[in-house]
């Protein structure tokens, strides 16, 4: 290993042969689309013309931005706990359960395999008017509700992302799990700590490190609910579940490039700035821990 | 002593089963669905589709199960058909595409040093994590400047140049013991032959990882097709399924189960390439 040193040996160079293909790909199709988001997001649609901070003055008082903006935070604060606490529960147990456990664990991850659109099918005669909910409900007389036009959407909306990601985020737990040693639960044991003193001393400060991780895919996989969303109630759903992809359709339908441009950049800032805020505090963490 | 504790174990795998019945449930329904025939789906559906009142009834089997929606969706809706290939086709091209370009990317990236290695990577894990609605309105407008709108290869190619599969498959490339590489070489192997002899037989595992991932997203793809494809000919089954009406809920549901079944093979036979793959993923930088 020589550390530091800036020259390369001709056969490295034959790296940046493989690399070259695929770096030439994102270059037009991902990279040069993205900075071209940002030009575009100084100035105007039509003449291109440099309009300085106008766009984002646009949008931040824009009320459909400001909705769409409030529903996908909503949403990503209220799901992405749930689903981190519910998935912790989940894979302690089938962790514990040997060959069951991993049965069961398959069949979390089932969901991952059903199409969005294939599901749909069911939410439209679960969640409709007259549907399956509505006439349980009726037979244990109770009053149904028009769940999708009402801010119960919503919660469809956090119950359908949980159950498609439940299973990807028990692998990872498990995965995290599997990385404690046994020897320290037993040195813990011969010390009298019983089973939740040993999860809240040993499980949870040695799973600290997976939080992170597990954090910021759970949230790159929240982005993908819009899909679910899409399918069941369109362009225009009810307003609880209005979220920025909805907006981006609709805009892009109608032309407003130069608002995309801005929100697109805020959407691209806001996400790396969670991310690396999550880094920020897992990593203090681990310097007081 | 033992007992107790093979009774709290019943528990808790009867405890823990009712979800995991959940999570499958509705394989089960769209299954039985479409095996339901269309009588009793009518009748089932009657209260919606009479405009009366009352409520939708299912049963967890059907009653009288045929084939009769099935052989329906195979002969005699020929536009489902279409949709069924244009899915397959757009699939098995986005994941072809990924194994040339990607795979030797990531062996780069994984083992070799060359200027701006860590600038590039940096950048392929920011586009990795950016979600299609930011980069949208550009990709757009390249793909009209190449004037690919309104054809496949507006969904396939940028697909193709997705970082994502780089990355997981970078992680199981760096696991490549360097000795093994070093001694390929002193024994005369050039680059190329390192790559497909060395590398990709003990990486193989990440690829396959990455092509199970890759299928299970692309089988799947919503908004890309309905933002560069106008033309609904040009549609995957995944942007037709939810436009048939419930008074068609037969082929409703063939459709979907038809779309369900190659995922679901592929989830049966790569699940653990799956669990790794999504493993791969969470390895801390």
């Amino acid at each position: 290993m020589k550390l530091g040193k800036r020259t390369y040996k001709r056969g490295d160079l034959a790296g940046l042969l493989f690399v070259l293909p695929s770096l030439l790909g994102t270059g037009i199709f991902l990279l040069v689309p993205l900075l071209d988001v940002v030009r575009r997001s100084f100035s105007e649609a039509v003449s291109g013309k440099w309009t300085g901070f106008a766009n984002y003055q646009a949008i931040f008082s824009n009320p459909a931005f400001l909705l769409a903006g409030k529903n996908t935070i909503r949403f990503t604060l209220v799901c992405i706990p749930i689903l981190l606490v519910f998935s912790l529960f989940l894979a302690v147990f089938l962790h514990r359960m040997g060959k069951t456990g991993s049965m069961l664990k398959s069949a979390f991850l089932v969901p991952m395999a059903i199409p969005a659109a294939s599901v749909v099918l069911l939410w439209r005669f679960l969640f409709q008017p007259q549907g399956l909910l509505n006439g349980l409900l009726h037979q244990l007389g109770i009053q149904g509700q028009d769940w999708m036009n009402s801010g119960y959407a919503f919660w469809i909306l956090v119950f359908s992302y949980i159950w498609k990601n439940l299973g990807y985020d028990i692998v990872l737990w498990i995965a995290g799990l599997s990385g404690i040693s046994e020897n320290v639960y037993e040195a813990a044991r011969v010390d009298g700590a019983g089973e939740w003193k040993c999860f809240i001393s040993i499980t949870l400060p040695n799973l600290l490190p997976s939080l992170f991780t597990i954090s910021v895919l759970s949230l790159l996989n929240s982005f993908k609910v819009f899909r679910e969303a899409y399918l069941v109630a369109g362009n225009y759903p009810h307003e609880s579940i209005y979220l920025m992809q909805h907006l981006f359709n609709n805009w892009f339908l109608d032309l407003d490039l130069d608002k995309m441009a801005a929100a697109a950049v805020i959407n691209g800032i806001a996400i790396f700035m969670l991310i690396l805020l999550l880094k920020r505090v897992w990593e203090s963490g681990d310097g007081a821990g | 002593m033992k007992k107790r504790f093979s009774i709290r174990k019943l528990l808790v795998i009867g405890f823990l089963t009712l979800p995991a019945f959940a999570a499958c449930y509705p394989i089960l329904f769209l299954l039985a669905g479409s095996l339901m025939g269309r009588d009793e789906l009518k009748a089932n559906l009657s209260p919606v589709l009479s405009g009366g009142t009352g409520f939708i009834r299912w049963s967890l089997l059907p009653a009288y199960p045929t084939l009769r929606e099935w052989v329906r969706l195979l002969l005699d809706t020929p536009e489902a058909f279409v949709m069924f290939w244009n899915s397959v086709k757009m699939t098995l091209a986005i994941l072809a595409g990924q194994l040339l370009v990607g795979v030797p990317a990531a062996w780069g990236f994984a083992k070799y040093r060359f200027p701006g290695k860590k600038i590039f990577f940096t950048v392929y894990i920011i586009l990795m994590m950016m979600p299609f609605q930011v980069l949208m309105l550009s990709e757009y407008l390249v793909l009209d400047g190449m004037r690919l709108l309104e054809h496949p290869l507006s969904v396939i190619l940028p697909a193709v140049f997705s970082t994502f599969p780089v990355f997981i498959m970078y992680r199981f490339f760096c696991g490549v013991p360097d000795a093994i590489i070093e001694s390929a070489k002193i024994d005369g192997a050039g680059h190329l032959k390192v790559f497909l002899h060395v590398g990709l037989p003990i990486g193989s595992a990440g690829v396959i990882s990455a092509l199970v991932l890759g299928f299970l997203e692309y089988w799947n793809l919503i908004e890309q097709p309905l933002a560069f494809l106008k033309d609904k000919s040009l549609w995957p089954m995944s942007l037709f399924l939810p436009n048939i009406d419930l008074s068609r809920a037969g082929l409703a549901f063939a459709a979907s189960v038809s779309m369900l079944i190659p995922a679901f093979f592929v989830f049966l036979g790569g699940q653990d390439y799956l669990e790794q793959g999504i493993m791969a993923g969470a390895v801390k930088e």
